[in-house]
């Protein structure tokens, strides 16, 4: 019952999750300072365990295959992740801005999963619950900073990326044909609701910030869609490419 | 001319290759100021000092705290100081951590109390069944 919503739910979480992961993770050694640096990445880390635990779920309750084939050997038009978490790493500033609307929103699913009625997705939210809060704690104190207490560079750089990346970001929340059905069996709220907790969730914070909320009127006409159904930017297969890069070398590698 | 690295990150990031661009000596102390972390493993304990490190204030510091110092190992509790308020004696003057190694007469453990104890005890068991019979 509902296995075909279940599985679409999952995949999207868990791509969401890989991909952010895999390019968060593209900081590595490359980070503004050595602090930020260490804490950017082990933030990776987590969501590729995130990915991975997600993959583990569809594998053994949902007929999947294992994680790494899934990860490793599918093109992107059988990626469900949405196009904000495609998108090259760019500066620091659209990195952060990227990190905090993403896990504001992973932050906001996360909660409502606790209650789903699917059991291992609802322990799997309370499981990763603290390392979410953590990330989003990392996140609103950087923009905060950067935004209220920076300098004017500072703060013109956050806004400019807050404004480009806000389309991308409203693409998170693209409807689903499952939505109807998920929240029929209580298993996942869907995602018009996702998306008004989403921005109750981030408006004190860009408020804080002393940032401006770009457009909420006419949002779902800019908003960045057609990666839940598997069009995905230009971005996303030279990535998988180099993801995959060692896998398709020897499948069975260990490392 | 940009650098070519075997790691793609490096040759996608366009840095100029370092004899078209030199590199640049930077500022004495460039950095933030440096903060010093404690933590606690389990409630009740004692904060401990594990280490220091950079931010550029303390809500950043406790952010970045919690990842280097909190990530692998349990953790119940962070505190950080900015190094600057860490007050401290001069710890070139070791006279004034010399200490007496006699002085015993101010141990506790000087003190015989226990046969007083027993025979107050005794005492009273006595008063007890005196007061009885």
């Amino acid at each position: 019952m509902n296995e075909a919503a279940i599985t679409d739910l999952i995949t999207r979480l868990a791509d969401d999750a890989l991909i952010i992961a895999h390019r968060n993770s593209e900081w590595t050694g490359l980070g503004p300072m050595l602090e930020e640096d260490i804490a950017f990445s082990s933030i990776a880390q987590d969501k590729l365990g995130h990915a991975q635990a997600l993959y583990n779920i569809l594998h053994t309750n949902f007929g999947q295959p294992d994680p790494d084939t899934v990860a490793f050997t599918r093109n992107e038009a059988q990626f469900r992740c949405c196009h904000l978490v495609e998108l090259p790493i760019g500066d620091y500033a659209f990195s952060l801005i990227r990190h905090f609307l993403h896990d504001a929103a992973e932050w906001v699913r996360y909660e409502a999963l606790e209650q789903s009625t699917v059991v291992p997705l609802a322990q799997l939210a309370r499981k990763i619950k603290g390392e979410i809060k953590y990330h989003l704690f990392h996140a609103k104190t950087w923009v905060v900073q950067l935004g209220a207490q920076g300098n004017e560079e500072s703060h013109a750089r956050m806004q400019s990326a807050l404004n480009e990346t806000f389309p991308l970001a409203l693409g998170m929340f693209e409807p689903s044909e499952f939505d109807g059905e998920l929240a029929a069996a209580g298993i996942y709220p869907g995602e018009g609701q996702v998306q008004q907790r989403w921005l109750e969730l981030i408006a004190p914070v860009l408020e804080q910030a002393t940032l401006r909320m770009p457009l909420v009127e006419g949002a779902d006409l800019a908003a960045s869609y057609g990666g839940r159904k598997g069009y995905h930017t230009v971005h996303l297969q030279p990535m998988l490419n180099e993801m995959a890069e060692v896998y398709r070398i020897d499948p069975a590698a260990e490392w | 001319m940009t650098i070519q690295s075997l790691d793609p990150r490096i040759t996608r990031a366009g840095i100029p290759s370092e004899d078209s661009r030199p590199l640049e000596p930077k500022e004495d102390l460039d950095q933030f100021e440096t903060w010093e972390v404690f933590h606690q493993q389990k409630r009740g304990d004692f904060s401990e000092h594990v280490g220091s490190l950079h931010a550029p204030n303390a809500e950043l510091a406790l952010v970045m705290a919690k990842e280097q110092y909190a990530r692998r190992f349990k953790c119940v509790g962070i505190w950080v100081v900015r190094t600057a308020d860490i007050l401290t004696l001069n710890t070139e003057d070791e006279d004034i951590f010399a200490t007496n190694a006699e002085k015993k007469y101010r141990d506790a453990g000087g003190y015989r109390v226990g046969n007083r104890v027993s025979a107050f005890k005794q005492q009273q068991a006595q008063a007890k069944s005196e007061g009885a019979a």
